[in-house]
């Protein structure tokens, strides 16, 4: 992705944040606190940021791993045993903020 | 993290069947040393019968199979629970170097034991205890103070000590700054163990639980296949984890012999969080 198409999609998400209560207040029904709102869509906006940049990460690391197995096929049962580490360990880490947003989802931690 | 729990919790037949049985037991158990349960009408939670089940299952085809067991005309279960062993025992020895496979026990019914848990949130009338925090913690903690007690004992106090301040490599000026690093690197190892876990199946059950609120008829059965796919998965992980940690603690005395690198033989241990 260029330079120029990463900066526009930023000034648009950050655009579109400033126009967030707006839709906060149109949809939250039942709930006024405004804690309560942002806490919602911050997880929801956590979650994907997490899972996109995980999965660039993941996708990056098997990449290398295929590239090095076509390239040394007598060492791919130790190139996959990293690869699966690596893996595993990057995916945990999407684990931990998917987390976070289950407990601001349902446990309410900020009141509802 | 009751409440999550509480989001999935469905009455299941075994449950109340054992708390029917041997809650009262518990109750009085509770009443002695002055605990009081959070609900006195099921003291024993759900996911601790399903821990009791695996350790009865496991307990049972043990027994069977040491009354079956041959050398010239084995079975077909014994041939693959040797595989089985066989390929932990290679892990270990490939990862530690020859003292490996002392630390087999525990290793493997570890990974038998969380493979099995993950594997009964498939089976209609059984939950998944490791989509309980109580019991992905428990595991985590276990193998925590077990490699730390190999370490003690592998090289000693002092030596073992010595090596969060400075590690092999680092001279002994960074240690300031090494012991605070060290030590919330093997602190967050608990956290790590027991949330990967804990989010892995208790994320894919309450994926499939809500394509069933969605579509129950064909829907959940890919989300379910992928669950059979991260359960394995993170089962062997978890093993491996384990021996890397065991490395880390254990293997770490022989670098004066040799060239002064971390690992005896085969892979340098990587700087796993």
């Amino acid at each position: 992705m260029s330079k120029r198409s990463l900066l526009t999609t930023a000034i648009v998400l950050a655009g579109g944040a400033f126009f967030a209560p707006v839709y906060a207040q149109e949809a939250a029904a039942a709930t006024n606190n405004s804690v309560a709102q942002w806490s919602i869509i911050t997880a929801g906006f956590a979650l994907a940021i997490a899972s996109g940049l995980a999965a660039l990460a993941q996708g990056r690391a098997v990449a290398s791993a295929t590239e090095a197995i076509a390239r040394n096929p007598g060492a791919a049962g130790d190139i996959r045993g990293s690869l699966l580490i690596g893996l595993v360990l990057m995916e945990s880490l999407a684990i931990y903020v998917l987390l976070i947003s289950l407990i601001l989802f349902f446990l309410y931690p900020f009141g509802r | 993290m009751a409440a999550e729990g509480s989001a999935l919790d469905h009455p299941l037949l075994i449950v109340d069947a054992v708390n029917a049985t041997l809650g009262p037991v518990v109750l009085k158990i509770g009443e002695a040393i002055g605990y009081e349960f959070q609900k006195p009408a099921a003291p024993i939670p759900n996911y601790m019968v399903m821990v009791g089940l695996i350790t009865l299952i496991i307990t049972a085809i043990g027994l069977f199979i040491r009354s079956r067991l041959s050398v010239e005309h084995p079975g077909r279960f014994q041939i693959v629970l040797e595989d089985g062993i066989l390929a932990v025992k290679g892990l270990l020895e490939q990862w530690i170097g020859p003292k490996g496979p002392q630390f087999m026990p525990l290793v493997f019914t570890l990974g038998i034991f969380i493979l099995m848990g993950n594997y009964m949130g498939l089976v209609p009338g059984l939950m998944a205890p490791t989509s309980s925090i109580n019991v992905t913690l428990g595991c985590a903690l276990t193998i925590w103070v077990y490699y730390h007690y190999q370490g003690l004992r592998a090289q000693g106090v002092g030596p073992y000590l010595m090596h969060f301040a400075a590690p092999p490599g680092v001279p002994l000026l960074l240690a300031p700054i090494m012991l605070p690093i060290e030590l919330i690197s093997h602190l967050s190892r608990v956290m790590s163990l027991s949330i990967r876990l804990f989010g892995n199946v208790f994320g894919e059950e309450l994926v499939i639980a809500i394509l069933f609120s969605i579509i129950p008829f064909l829907v959940p059965l890919p989300m379910m296949l992928l669950g059979l796919v991260t359960g394995g998965l993170q089962a062997f992980i978890f093993m491996l984890l384990s021996i890397i940690y065991l490395q880390g603690a254990v293997a770490v005395e022989h670098h004066h012999d040799e060239h002064g690198h971390d690992a005896p033989h085969g892979h340098a241990a990587p700087a796993a969080a």
